[in-house]
């Protein structure tokens, strides 16, 4: 792929009652931030679970981002502050494996820092960038796909199905 | 030996545990382990350098099994432990599994243990894990057998090995687990001898969604590999029963030891040493280091 032309994916994974809120916030204070970034809110930092990790990468992402509410901030007293362990963790586990660590990125935004929302995305998109396309993991997906093309389209048979029946 | 025979009878024979877990001979460097429950089979039971199993998995997930051997609900169980299996107990006990005055654990004064069966039990032979033990003395214990002797001296090759995937780019790291996993076969042995992997319903066996896809491809295989070691950091006592148990054998302990000596360095935690202390990543400290995150 050119490198001029291609654009990193990013997912986010944010906490509903901080970095949500202050990513509303960059948005109506009209901040420009780059676009990569794809965002999944989730109730607490805490519930983010190493598989969705590991899953955003099996699905094509180039980096992650988590974060959530500053400690002793949290919506539910104590759940970034579990996170905080097992993310500490997680993070030296994926850097022994061979995975680098900008890869994967933390933070802590308050619902009143739409700058820093701003900011953080900024300076993770740059990050990503210069690493280039997370080719490692991304020849494991093409390669499993090619094998395995059911069980690769599986979950999003399930995810269809579960549109139909709600929506 | 004897005596170790005779302290099984005496409990069996009065009531005061309804199954006796242990060891018994195969063959001259094979044992495996046997579940007594008739003060008879005692004379089964033996203790030598040839006890490599994990005694501590019964105590959960195999409990069943147990008892259904003793149809004995109320079940109070003695278990003959290595000083490095207490730790497996402890940690159990410390993650509420089990009761402390529920197990009688029977243990011994360890010098080491061959590395698998069929291995004459010598410095060139020794397990890795024993290589560098401090606990040769079990820290809990309610009966004790054997004497004090020395651990025959042997390098620590496991942990020459970390480091020298330390010293590799992110690209040579990547490139030797992806050889490394591309061997798993989905087996989950190492799940199922882990002592400490008691999940009643594994997160692997769930299908909607299928988080760990279950096919033996690289894909899955890094997704299972990453979340077992990931599961039992701060947690792993370092038994090494799971790359004993390896089929095609997947250095597995020395993602659990790199992560041990995380827990110990930026925590200074190690697991299943202290029955007062909560468990590392069940618990948290206000102070803890922040860098991480920006």
């Amino acid at each position: 792929m050119d490198n001029q032309k291609w654009e990193p994916k990013i997912v986010a994974f944010v906490c509903n009652w901080c970095t949500y809120t202050g990513a509303d916030l960059a948005g109506t204070s009209r901040m420009k931030y780059p676009a990569n970034t794809k965002m999944i809110r989730v109730m607490c930092s805490g519930s983010v679970d190493p598989v969705f990790i590991l899953k955003a990468f099996e699905r094509g992402a180039d980096g992650i981002l988590v974060s959530g509410c500053h400690p002793n901030d949290c919506h539910y007293n104590a759940g970034n502050f579990h996170a905080r362990r097992r993310w500490d963790f997680f993070h030296e586990l994926l850097d022994f494996i061979g995975i680098e660590k900008g890869r994967l990125q933390f933070s802590w935004i308050s619902a009143s820092e739409g700058k820093k929302f701003a900011d953080v995305v900024s300076k993770v998109t740059k990050d990503i960038k210069a690493m280039g396309p997370f080719t490692n993991y991304q020849k494991m997906n093409s390669e499993f796909t090619a094998l395995f093309p059911e069980e690769a389209n599986a979950d999003s048979e399930i995810i269809n199905q579960i549109k139909e029946t709600v929506l | 030996m004897k005596e170790l025979r005779e302290h099984a009878k005496e409990l069996l024979e009065k009531g005061e545990v309804s199954a006796v877990i242990g060891y018994s001979q195969v063959s001259e460097k094979r044992t495996k382990p046997i579940i007594v429950t008739d003060p008879q089979d005692t004379d089964q039971l033996v203790f030598n350098e040839y006890c490599l199993n994990n005694l501590a998995v019964y105590l959960t997930k195999a409990r069943i099994k147990v008892s259904c051997r003793t149809k004995d609900k109320t079940l109070k169980l003695a278990v003959t432990a290595k000083p490095c299996d207490v730790h497996s107990v402890v940690a159990l006990i410390q993650e509420n599994q089990i009761h402390r005055e529920d197990i009688h654990i029977i243990s011994f004064n360890c010098h080491g243990v061959a590395k698998d069966f069929g291995f004459e039990f010598s410095g060139d032979n020794i397990a890795s894990k024993c290589i560098n033990c401090e606990t040769h003395k079990p820290l809990y214990f309610d009966k004790i057998f054997g004497e004090e002797k020395e651990t025959p001296k042997a390098s620590d090759d496991a942990m020459e090995r970390i480091q020298e995937i330390e010293r590799m780019s992110h690209q040579e790291r990547f490139e030797f687990f992806k050889n490394e996993f591309d061997k798993c076969i989905k087996c989950y042995a190492c799940r199922a001898v882990c002592p400490l992997c008691y999940c009643q319903r594994c997160i692997t066996d769930k299908t909607i969604p299928r988080w760990i896809e279950s096919s033996s491809h690289m894909r899955g295989n890094f997704a299972w590999n990453i979340v077992r070691a990931f599961h039992l950091s701060g947690r792993c006592t370092g038994c090494g029963e799971c790359e004993r148990a390896c089929p095609v054998d997947i250095p597995l302990s020395l993602l659990n030891r790199r992560m041990a000596i995380k827990a110990k360095k930026s925590f200074s935690y190690v697991s299943g040493r202290s029955l007062e202390t909560p468990t590392l990543v069940g618990s948290f400290n206000e102070k803890d280091n922040d860098e991480l995150f920006m």
